[in-house]
């Protein structure tokens, strides 16, 4: 799908927390195909401070209506700008970026593990696994129970489990130590989430012959494989996490 | 109609637009935006003897009003350009140049043999400034007597145009340029990026994997464009401006200080179609103020 750049008018920025917050976007042409795990590079607007477009995972695709989703988390300036948008401002995008989460064949038994803001694009890629009538297992860890991103509509997808670091919310621990994880019954992983945890899941994979697929965040100028310095050590040298990626099989990485 | 038109030694260019090296990868990353044979020229990513992997991860960080990089030149080596990229930057109709580096003045001289004979490579940027490599780049770049040999070397093994990129990370880059012409380099292209770096106050670790890196955008035009004038002064080849240029206000500052020419750089990493919007802006800017050539306005800052 070609790769375009366009305003988006914001439908609705929804504030979740104090760390996230859900941009609605409608779009002023018609959305082109996105595929899940695919990115968008926002220009953001008003400060000499945050020079370069801020790569964001598509949450949600709404063809219908015509409305993206982005949820954000407010890490630094860019972000910190983003969130104070108002509905009827505009926004420019380049999207959609990047390749793609692979789509399980209808026999396949899927897992999505996702750990804080790393949830944001397994939304969109359980909706497109639900749509091919495969019912997936959805893990998602949080640190607390004030940090849980709002996930009621995973349930109309999957099959929900909730892990929190401190057990104030669903089971305590971390993902990789949730039964779903252990009991290996999957032909596919998909993850996004901290390193670290990404890491842990990769290797928990790896051991149980599961074929894992991770979304990685990396530094970007450019996000269309001009700049090179989003790069990656893959097991075939640097590849660049925007067009390379964002989405790798962990047996590709040096993990 | 205004002439946009301009040549640098025999070689003529559409416009005076290029891209800048390590900024518009092979072109082809731009052609969902754009035509890129609007370009009046479009220059390569740096290519090196030998496939090389760059500088580890992270290799860029942002800072006011630009960013910080150290790519370190990655690509795959010429065997491979000549294989894969040239095939498909031939059916461009632009100028398409490359631009090369080299640890050794063996390595210039020997690409530069293997540019030549590539029909559809209209000329060769010579890189003696990259920053961000251990060996050669920059280390060329800023000692008079290798800018002179590397320079005298690739000339007498190469027989189209040949523009030499200088690095701003000296005393004097007019000095640099002087060499360059004396040699018989057809052009100047300046300034490569500045060395900086950044350090991220919470971890107490530098921001970039090399400590060091170029820095680039806006927040280095002032100092391209007081270069720029200095060398245009003092040189009688063209001089190509670069750094920091946004938009065609800042493009239209460059060829008043004298450039003939100008590539846009860190830019189309923030709107990919920089480099065309800048075309039209200076077609606009020549007919609103009565100029029939963008070669009117080469060098005519007023200093009444």
């Amino acid at each position: 799908m070609p790769k375009r750049i366009e305003d988006f008018i914001i439908r609705r920025n929804r504030k979740l927390n104090d760390d996230y917050f859900v941009l609605e976007l409608d779009g002023m042409r018609s959305l082109p195909e996105i595929k899940p795990g695919q990115f968008v590079q926002v220009k953001v607007e008003g400060s000499p401070e945050t020079f370069l477009r801020r790569p964001v995972s598509v949450h949600d695709v709404d063809y219908q209506r015509n409305i993206l989703k982005l949820l954000i988390q407010i890490v630094g300036k860019g972000t910190e700008t983003l969130s104070r948008m108002n509905q009827g401002d505009t926004l420019n995008l380049i999207y959609p970026l990047g390749n793609s989460f692979s789509i399980p064949s209808k026999r396949d038994r899927v897992l999505l593990v996702g750990g804080g803001c790393g949830i944001a694009p397994l939304l969109y890629l359980a909706r497109c696994i639900a749509s091919q009538g495969i019912m997936p297992d959805i893990l998602l860890g949080f640190r607390n129970k004030n940090r849980i991103i709002e996930y009621e509509e995973y349930y109309d997808l999957g099959n929900v489990h909730l892990t929190t670091e401190d057990g104030s919310r669903g089971l305590r621990g971390l993902v990789t130590g949730h039964p779903v994880m252990k009991d290996n019954l999957f032909d596919r992983v998909y993850c996004c989430g901290p390193e670290m945890m990404m890491k842990a899941v990769a290797l928990h994979c790896r051991e149980a012959v599961i074929s894992c697929e991770v979304s990685l965040e990396n530094l970007m100028a450019c996000g269309i494989g001009a700049c090179l310095c989003c790069v990656v050590e893959s097991i075939r040298g640097n590849l660049c996490t925007c067009i390379d990626g964002p989405v790798f099989n962990t047996k590709d990485l040096k993990w | 109609m205004v002439k946009l038109e301009i040549s640098v030694g025999n070689l003529k260019f559409k416009n005076p637009v290029m891209t800048a090296s390590g900024t518009f990868g092979n072109g082809s990353e731009f052609e969902d935006f754009f035509d890129v044979s609007r370009l009046g020229g479009i220059i390569l990513k740096g290519t090196t003897i030998e496939s090389r992997e760059g500088n580890p991860y992270p290799r860029m960080a942002e800072t006011p009003a630009g960013m910080l990089n150290a790519v370190g030149l990655q690509n795959k080596g010429i065997d491979y350009f000549e294989k894969y990229i040239y095939p498909k930057v031939s059916l461009f109709d632009t100028n398409v140049i490359v631009n090369i580096n080299g640890s050794y003045l063996e390595d210039y001289v020997a690409l530069a043999e293997r540019i030549d004979k590539l029909d559809k490579i209209a000329a060769i940027e010579l890189n003696i400034s990259c920053p961000n490599v251990k060996m050669g780049g920059m280390a060329f770049g800023t000692n008079p007597q290798s800018t002179r040999e590397v320079t005298r070397a690739v000339r007498a093994a190469y027989s189209k145009t040949l523009i030499v990129k200088l690095s701003p990370n000296v005393t004097s880059i007019v000095d640099f340029a002087r060499i360059a012409e004396e040699e018989g380099a057809d052009a100047v292209s300046l300034i490569n990026t500045l060395l900086g770096m950044a350090i991220d106050i919470r971890t107490r670790k530098p921001s970039l994997s090399t400590i060091t890196g170029g820095l680039s955008g806006p927040a280095v035009k002032p100092v391209a464009l007081r270069m720029v004038w200095q060398t245009a002064m003092a040189v009688k080849i063209p001089v190509i401006g670069i750094g920091g240029i946004m938009n065609a206000s800042d493009a239209v500052e460059f060829f008043l200080a004298g450039a003939t020419a100008i590539q846009v750089g860190t830019a189309s990493f923030i709107d990919p179609l920089s480099s065309v919007k800048i075309i039209e802006g200076i077609e606009n800017y020549l007919e609103e103020n009565k100029f029939g050539s963008i070669t009117d306005i080469k060098g005519l800052i007023n200093l009444s």
